[in-house]
């Protein structure tokens, strides 16, 4: 019998999260300011569950680690110099767009044939890995409506632990409201886990992951089909950067005491 | 033209009856079903019993309400809540599927969507209705940018983040509870809900209802004026001070990476307490952040922190462009402690 998992993390590009963004009026909706030019970097969620996926895999004999990313594929080819040395994963490649304005419904749809036409992926071993939210489109929806497509029917949203037990069960901890976790059992594979931040660090640049990672990174760019997105059906009238600018008063050079009571007058008021 | 008919769903909490974030939730479904023309509005609820809690929702003006109970469904499990969201939508004919965000509902509301072949949109902040059109409000881009859109597709799920709307209230009606069967499955048994594993007792600082959001930044751990670190008082000073505002605790990214790599003591602190771009966006009346420097990555999590203050040693740091209602230029140390004793 075949042992090891087969995970496959779901997970592209984003802006840099330091950049200023700016919406512009695209051919079809809205896009970003000179998209194509804005440094990237792996939606920072999904990078957290590649991380895990790639734990896991190191400890249990017999798996393997696929990144399937939807994305412009020059983007994808810049974005892979930067994660490729991290961790070792094959990718499958989409090419299309990686804006937060496509519909969920048609990005989840391009992954999961993406997913379904992956040669070696034996699904009753998959566990479906990706962030809990985009930093683009930020509407933790994906992994439920692939694992959906895929028929998966246990589903994990916002996960900070997966831990296996020696009969090859699964404990899963989901973040809820109020700090709490919730802790479930799973009788095994397939399973999909959307991640939150996890327990890992980012690991470091290991140059011979990365050398290992290029034999198959570059054919599967070459091999990216371009994804088919019907009509938008979505009409945006206005995308804005919110208007938040307060007019800040500055308090300095006040006695603490004095400042001291306006802030708890402030909070008990 | 469409008639809408606009489906609220919800879930029982542990003790029976419909959180806050469902009640609210109502409040916005009942207001869309008063705006659009010809529109219907019907209820459903999951739950062990959630006919006895359909029928505490029952005067917010539903035609008809529907109920899944049974002890399978009384904790969030994707199968089992997709399995009865299913039914609800489909027995209702629902075009307009409103749902609390919650987390059970976070997980279980676009599975059903995709199921039901719908289309959905997640974290809605409004809507507003213009004749027969329904237009969302909703963030991207982490909250840097705002759209405003609207879709043809049917049925449109919708789930609505907490604190947007007052709490539903209303006498009960007596429409009756039409209590839907859905059939279990293996899938239910794959996997077993364990329960809640709650911080240890000292680190209960998540406080959602709380009035104040109170954020910690990395300059609690720094080096200060005397050139030393005064971790043990930082700890003394923060805690003392959420046990006198009751406050829920929020705080930088720098300060809880630092917790969790080990060089750091604050152990009421974890990742679930960081507030910003990849952390949490959470809804307070009122913030006050301390020792933080305010950065955009930062700050985008307070989006939804109505009155803003914030206190560092720095006249320049991001609070200051714009960022904060008051600024205090003061050493946190002396001015949250003297705060706390205030209160
Ligand atoms: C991809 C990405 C995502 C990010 N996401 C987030 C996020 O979700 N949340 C987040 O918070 N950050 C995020 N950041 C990081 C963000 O850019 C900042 O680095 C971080 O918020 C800084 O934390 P800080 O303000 O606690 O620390 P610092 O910038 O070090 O500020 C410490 C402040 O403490 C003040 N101080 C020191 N001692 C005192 C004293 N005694 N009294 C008063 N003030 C004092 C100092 O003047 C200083 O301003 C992200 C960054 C990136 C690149």
């Amino acid at each position: 019998m075949s042992t090891g998992f087969h995970i496959v993390v779901l997970g592209s590009l984003v802006p840099d999260l330091l950049q200023t963004l700016e919406p512009v009026q695209g051919p079809t909706g809205p896009a970003l300011k000179n998209e194509m030019m804005l440094p990237a970097v792996l939606d920072p969620w999904a990078a957290h569950a590649l991380f895990e996926a790639a734990h896991l895999a190191a400890k249990t004999p017999g798996s393997k680690v696929w990144l399937v990313s939807l994305g412009p594929k020059a983007k994808l080819q810049q974005l892979m110099m930067s994660i490729a040395q991290k961790v070792p994963f094959e990718l499958v490649a989409i090419d299309g767009p990686s804006s937060g304005f496509t519909d969920p419904t048609e990005v989840a749809a391009a992954l999961a044939g993406a997913i379904e036409k992956i040669p070696a992926l034996d699904r009753t071993r998959m566990l479906l890995f990706g962030g809990c939210a985009s930093a683009s489109r930020d509407a933790g929806v994906t992994v439920q409506l692939v694992g959906e497509r895929l028929g998966v029917t246990d589903q994990f949203l916002a996960a900070d632990e997966l831990t296996v037990s020696a009969e090859g069960t699964f404990t899963i901890l989901e973040r809820v409201e109020g700090g709490k976790y919730l802790v479930s059992e799973v009788a095994g594979p397939p399973c999909a886990i959307a991640w939150a931040t996890g327990n890992l660090p980012e690991p470091p640049n290991n140059p011979q992951v990365g050398m290992q990672n290029m034999r198959t990174l570059m054919p599967a760019l070459q091999k990216a089909q371009p994804a088919q997105f019907g009509k938008q059906e979505t009409v945006f009238h206005s995308v804005e950067i919110p208007k938040q600018e307060r007019r800040t008063r500055i308090v300095k050079d006040v006695p603490i005491d004095e400042m001291a009571r306006e802030i708890a007058d402030w909070i008990k008021g | 033209m469409t008639i809408e008919t606009i489906l609220f769903v919800a879930h029982t909490e542990e003790d029976g009856s419909l959180g806050r974030a469902a009640l609210e939730c109502l409040t916005g479904a009942v207001e869309l079903h008063r705006q659009i023309a010809g529109a219907s509005l019907v209820a459903g609820v999951i739950g062990v019993d959630a006919t006895a809690a359909a029928v505490a929702i029952s005067g917010c003006g539903a035609s008809k309400l529907f109920a899944v109970s049974g002890p399978e469904f009384a904790m969030s499990r994707y199968a089992s809540d997709t399995a009865a969201l299913d039914s609800i939508c489909r027995t209702s004919g629902a075009t307009i599927i409103v749902a609390p965000a919650t987390s059970r509902f976070n997980r279980a509301v676009p599975g059903a969507a995709q199921r039901i072949g719908g289309k959905i949109d997640t974290h809605v902040g409004g809507f507003l209705v213009n004749g027969a059109e329904v237009t969302i409000q909703r963030g991207y881009y982490r909250q840097r940018m705002i759209a405003t859109l609207t879709r043809a597709a049917r049925p449109w799920f919708v789930t609505i983040d907490a604190g947007l709307f007052p709490k539903f209230e209303g006498a009960a009606a007596n429409t009756p509870v039409e209590s839907l069967t859905v059939a279990t499955s293996d899938a239910f048994n794959r996997t077993k809900v364990v329960g809640y594993r709650a911080p240890e007792a000292d680190a209960q600082t998540i406080r959602p209802d709380a009035n104040l959001l109170f954020v910690a930044g990395v300059g609690w751990t720094k080096k200060q004026a005397d050139g030393q670190v005064h971790l043990t008082e930082a700890a003394d000073i923060i805690l003392g001070f959420l046990d006198k505002s009751k406050a829920s605790l929020g705080s930088s990214k720098s300060l809880v990476d630092q917790s969790t790599e080990g060089h750091n003591v604050f152990s009421f602190m974890s990742h679930l307490n960081q507030v910003g771009q990849t952390g949490a966006t959470p809804r307070h009346a009122k913030g006050l952040s301390a020792c933080c420097h305010g950065e955009e990555p930062h700050v985008v999590g307070w989006r939804f922190i109505g009155e803003r203050r914030a206190i560092n040693l720095d006249a320049n740091c991001g609070w200051a462009q714009g960022k904060t209602d008051v600024l205090y230029i003061a050493d946190a140390f002396a001015l949250v402690k003297k705060v706390g004793e205030l209160l």
